[in-house]
């Protein structure tokens, strides 16, 4: 058997490591960029079995590999995917592609080193997925963020220091708690084969403690409100890659935590700590979006946006029925797309005009008619309209809210009006109008290279929202499987 | 051809034509892409044409295309129900549309955005073709703001008006307001039934009659109370009823050929159909009828109220669309649907033509809407006038003209009905009647007939308007100045007296089998004690004798009370409008106001969700998390580090690095 996921992770690692040694300094960009391209298609390439092989009729760990690692302390090189991490590989994978692409001519300065943290990140983040260890999923999570941290730290903005640290500090102290946790529990189960975690019985009291732990780490990288503004200034000081990679797939790393770790393993807490945890989600959704709305700079609207859009994910998980969890994965996965190209699109504007300020824009569509076609497309996806991605997530987390409450559905379903307000106010601002300036009337129209790389996402985010069926069909099994185990008490 | 084959066609080709158009229309030039989405939307007029007799001969369909989704045991499918009034529907959408697409050839002839206008009236054939040919909650919703997306897009079709970007956004904004509440409607349904599919939810919707939710302490709510007025706030949006009705009079921002089609004839009826759609279920809650009848009601006399002081020649016909919607929308509430189904069928005709004719007169006048400075074209637009004649007897409920017929069977329904709130309903329609006639001959009065007041501005009307037309992206083909105003050409002229046939005579023709035939089949549920059109039946004694019964009532004479009231304002004596308006000031001031809805709007709530926002980011963000929490926290650290400045590069990534290697290195040395 092919061991898909191991080259899924070492593929776009060993890929990023050539790249650094092609183009040392700032010669050979040339070479850099078309060995990182290589990587990263063949990263993209040996992801597709994932989905394509995927058994849907089973809910079982699916393309497992296991090999000791560090047997003095029983820790194994252990991976597989079910229906609920196998999507955000291929999701990953996919976003490196078009972060590679989306970097062709932009990035100028240490090209190579730039691909290369793209690269390392994506195998990383692909191992974070994958593992089915606790020590290997907690190596690969951390050491994750250290690309990011290159990324923004060296071709970030001019606040970029400050970012870092803010990011720094809020990841700092949840980190250190989810390593206790794990710690923790593999003495508890004596195993750190996390699966064995789910039928381990746990007292309330230390669920509760674990609990807030593992929530703190993951709620951080969700974000879940309060602790989201770490989010938007990391955005607006990374460069256009930075934000595409941290929006689509880093995000979902934390709501992936609370699926794989919060919800199985400490069910009858997170059956406890439901209503709050739901109370947190609406505040993202209705709080943020209403920050959103002010945003004066592009970059920071739509990372407001992303925590209100994440903070359907997590009312979807805390629902516990399957229309919601299944909601809250589909929202994931859409959000990956939509906010990429998002990103993808203040990207092309920074790099003509070198501003993200929504106040130097207006009238885009004049000089830019078709880069205002595929704007206005996607910000009616992030605004949730039928037929894209962004409507099946939305549709199916308010459909499981309904069941569960309906003042939640209530509550929650403000985002139809919050979030077409904040991002179709942007897009009158910025693509219509009159041309409001010099700068915007010199504007030159998307190059070949950026077209199809918008199309390309473009295409996704219409057939994700026009069948979901073969996505939906993925997670199902596994799905049922997760809410079985919320579903049973470990007391 | 098999008739699945069919169904797919009809709303794909408009389809097909619309994605190649958009992408390519530029490359194929104007002619090939109008041709492309004529031909489009012909071969769908055609295909429901084939429909529509086939339905008739007896045969209803309901099929699933491909499922969409399934979560857990729900299916969600893509599908289509073709019963009779599905088939009505896109008798209406498909013939409607075609006329616009011929009139656009003219109309839009020297838009630089000509393609892509053709390329959005053709996505929005194809999106309204969905909406109504769905089997399934999620389809609706799927046409419903597809429709609603296009018209977003049409409505900012010319981009660089700041009127225009503000009138789409609001309407996008208003329209979701509503999706709101019919979200939750189709949500309440899928938890319940544990199914979207109509066919599956109407069958079993008598189980749940009885059902009640608690949504606030312990009062019992009636489930399909809920339900239904959940899913008439969508109704209430998309067909814009008090108070979801402010977007409407400013989508008239858009090109008029999208006036007549998505803002008069289809779109804004999708709200009437869905409900009639939904019988089985409004049915079923005398709550949610009587909600529907109040909101109807008020809708359709204090719109009205509002089309008397309307100077805008389009803003007029907004405003009669408004109230003819209400009237509607009444008729929905006292479960006459068919006969909400019937007026929406005339009105689509009668109100196409109203507003193509006033895009005719536009064209002439050299893109001046202001009524004032029209008057005399009667002589010199032979066919408009004669087709706006046709138009304004058939919106004013004069016999023969079909307005009349669906107009009187909602006044009779009405009438019969003992829902609560009929009696303010029956006063607001018969009311409305009258305002309506005097409003629609003003109209027609000030356009086509007295003292030509053109002549004194030509040449420089076209500068002069007041609805921000100035922002330089006007299609100036009819010229700035062209001269006197003239007939359009034949792509104009054609679609107005093609729509005029059957604003004569789809009245008399199809009132007896659509309001008292079998014609709606089981497309329509009514339950015996709302049968009100039973009642209508049970006098019906033909064509003539509903006439002549019409013309001995009350409405009718009130209809022409209206006409004579007009003509004698605007043709006899010319000078009386002004003095009225200066003697009745607050009066006029709260008409002109439009009730103060916008301002309110406009302060409350948008400027409500500014200040809010702002309040939440500085304030919430800024001051308590970023600056008491994360950087008091970060004063801390760095208070801390100065200790340990020694170490200290500065460099985050320089930390990140050296933490990586360590990571790397204790694994490697454990790993062994």
């Amino acid at each position: 058997m092919t061991p898909y996921l191991s080259l899924a992770i070492w593929v776009p690692i060993v890929a990023g490591i050539a790249v650094l040694a092609a183009g040392r300094g700032d010669r050979g960009a040339a070479a850099a960029r078309w060995i990182a391209l290589a990587g990263a298609l063949a990263g993209f390439v040996v992801t597709l079995p994932l989905f394509l092989h995927f058994d849907t009729s089973i809910s079982a760990m699916q393309f497992v590999e296991r090999t000791s690692w560090i047997p003095r302390f029983d820790v194994w090189y252990h991976v597989g995917v079910d229906g609920i991490s196998a999507l955000f590989v291929v999701l990953n994978a996919f976003t490196t592609l078009l972060v590679v692409w989306s970097a062709w001519e932009v990035i100028q300065t240490r090209v190579a080193q730039y691909m290369a943290a793209f690269l390392v990140m994506s195998g990383l983040i692909n191992g974070a997925f994958a593992a089915l260890d606790a020590i290997l999923f907690y190596v690969f999570f951390e050491a994750m963020l250290i690309p990011m941290y290159i990324v923004i730290g060296v071709w970030g903005g001019p606040n970029r220091v400050y970012a870092a640290l803010k990011f720094f500090l809020y990841t700092l102290l949840g980190s250190l708690l989810l390593l206790v946790a794990l710690i923790y529990l593999g003495g508890a189960a004596e195993t750190f084969a996390f699966q064995a975690w789910y039928e381990l019985p746990l007292a309330l009291e230390t669920q509760l403690l674990l609990f807030v732990a593992f929530f703190l780490a993951f709620a951080v990288k969700v974000p879940m409100w309060p602790v989201h503004t770490w989010l938007p200034d990391a955005h607006v000081e990374a460069p256009t890659g930075g934000s595409v990679v941290l929006a689509a797939v880093t995000l979902k790393l934390g709501a992936y935590g609370f699926v794989r770790f919060i919800l199985p393993i400490l069910p009858d807490a997170s059956r406890y700590l439901a209503g709050p945890v739901i109370a947190l989600s609406l505040v993202a959704v209705i709080y943020v979006g209403f920050v959103a709305l002010m945003q004066a700079d592009m970059k920071k609207l739509i990372a407001y946006s992303s925590i209100s859009h994440m903070g359907f994910v997590t009312l979807g998980f805390f629902l516990f029925n399957q229309m919601g969890a299944v909601g809250g994965l589909v929202q994931m996965l859409s959000h990956g797309f939509v906010s990429a190209a998002m990103f993808l699109c203040v990207g092309v504007l920074y790099d003509r005009m070198h501003s993200r300020r929504i106040a130097d824009y207006g009238g885009v569509v004049n000089t830019m008619p078709k880069f205002a076609a595929f704007l206005v497309f996607f910000a009616m996806a992030n605004a949730g309209l039928p037929a894209t991605s962004g409507f099946v997530g939305e549709f199916m987390v308010i459909l499981g809210a309904v069941q569960a409450n309906f003042w939640l559905a209530f509550l929650a379903a403000t985002t139809l009006v919050l979030g077409a307000a904040y991002t179709l106010w942007m897009v009158k601002r910025v693509v219509f109008g009159a041309v409001a300036n010099a700068n915007v009337a010199a504007l030159e129209d998307l190059s070949a290279r950026e077209f199809w790389l918008l199309a390309t996402v473009a295409l996704m985010v219409l057939l994700l929202g026009v069948w979901p069926q073969p996505f939906v069909d993925v997670m199902n099994a596994s799905v049922a499987d997760l809410l079985a185990h919320v579903a049973r008490s470990k007391l | 051809m098999d008739m699945k084959t069919l169904y797919l066609l009809v709303p794909l080709a408009p389809l097909a034509a619309s994605v190649v158009v958009g992408l390519f229309g530029p490359r194929l030039g104007r002619a090939a892409s109008h041709w492309l989405c004529i031909l489009g939307v012909a071969a769908a007029t055609l295909g429901s044409f084939v429909v529509f007799r086939d339905v008739a001969a007896g045969n209803v369909f309901n099929g699933d295309a491909y499922t969409w989704a399934t979560v857990g045991d729900v299916r969600l499918a893509v599908g289509f129900l073709i019963d009779p009034l599905t088939a009505t529907m896109m008798l209406v959408v498909t013939f409607v549309s075609l006329m616009v697409h011929v009139y656009t050839v003219g109309y839009m002839a020297e838009d630089p955005g000509y393609t892509r206008f053709f390329s959005y009236i053709s996505l929005f054939t194809f999106a309204m073709l969905m909406l109504v040919m769905s089997n399934n909650f999620l389809q609706l919703f799927f046409g419903w703001e597809a429709v609603g997306l296009v018209s977003y897009l049409l409505i900012g079709f010319w981009y660089t008006r700041p009127t225009a970007i503000r009138a789409n956004l609001k309407a996008f904004l208003v329209n979701r307001v509503g999706d709101f509440g019919f979200v939750l409607g189709i949500g309440l349904v899928a938890a319940h039934f544990g199914s979207l599919d109509y066919r599956e939810v109407f069958a079993r919707a008598d189980d749940f009659a009885a059902t009640t939710v608690s949504l606030w302490g312990d009062a019992p709510w009636s489930l399909m109370s809920v339900v239904c007025i959940c899913l008439f706030i969508g109704a209430m949006g998309k067909s814009a009823q008090v108070p979801l009705h402010v977007w409407l009079p400013d989508s008239m921002e858009g090109p008029t050929p999208i006036s007549a089609l998505i803002h008069a004839a289809t779109m804004v009826t999708a709200g009437i159909f869905m409900v009639a759609r939904m019988s089985p279920l409004f049915e079923l809650s005398e709550t949610a009828l009587s909600v529907v009848t109040v909101v109807g009601a008020t809708t359709a006399l204090f719109m009205a109220f509002l089309g008397i002081v309307q100077n805008d020649i389009k803003r007029v016909v907004a405003y009669s669309t408004l109230s003819q919607l209400g009237y509607m929308t009444v008729a929905l509430g006292v479960s006459a649907y068919s006969a909400a189904i019937f007026h929406l069928t005339t009105h689509a005709f009668f109100k196409a033509l109203l507003f193509l004719g006033a895009g005719s007169v536009i064209i002439a006048m050299h893109h001046e809407q202001d009524l004032r400075k029209m008057g005399g074209l009667w002589r010199l637009m032979p066919v408009t006038w004669a087709t706006a004649v046709v138009g304004s007897l058939a919106l004013a409920g004069i016999p023969p003209f079909a307005g009349f017929f669906s107009k009187d069977a909602i006044i009779e329904a009405v009438h019969a009905s003992d829902i609560p709130g009929h009696g303010y309903a029956y006063f607001a329609v018969v009311t409305g009647v009258f305002v309506t006639a005097f409003y629609s001959f003003r109209m027609l009065f000030l356009a086509f007939h007295g003292k030509p007041r053109w002549g004194e501005h030509d040449g420089r009307a076209a500068h002069e308007h007041d609805h921000g037309h100035d922002a330089g992206d006007e299609p100036d083909a009819h010229g700035h100045h062209g001269g006197p105003p003239k007939e359009s050409p034949w792509v104009v002229t054609v679609p107005l007296v093609l729509l005029a046939i059957p604003s004569v005579y789809a009245g008399w023709a199809y009132i007896e089998p659509m309001l008292f035939g079998d014609y709606f089949g089981s497309a329509i549920v009514v339950r015996p004690e709302h049968a009100v059109l039973w009642e209508l039946k049970a006098e019906w004694r033909g064509v003539a004798a509903f006439v002549e019964h019409g013309v001995m009532s009350l409405p009718f004479w009130l209809a022409l009370a209206g006409i004579a009231l007009a003509a004698y304002l605007y043709l006899v004596n010319p000078g009386l409008p002004e003095r009225i308006r200066r003697a009745a000031g607050p009066l006029y001031a709260l008409l002109d106001n439009k009730y103060y809805f916008d301002r309110f709007n406009d302060f409350v709530i948008a400027g409500g969700a500014r200040r809010l926002g702002a309040f939440l980011s500085s304030v919430g963000d800024r001051a308590i998390i970023d600056g008491f929490f994360v950087n008091g926290s970060a004063r801390v650290v760095g208070w801390a580090a100065s200790l340990l400045r020694h170490l200290q590069s500065g460099y985050v990534y320089h930390y990140a690095f050296a933490m990586l290697v360590g990571v790397i290195a204790l694994l490697a040395w454990y790993g062994r």
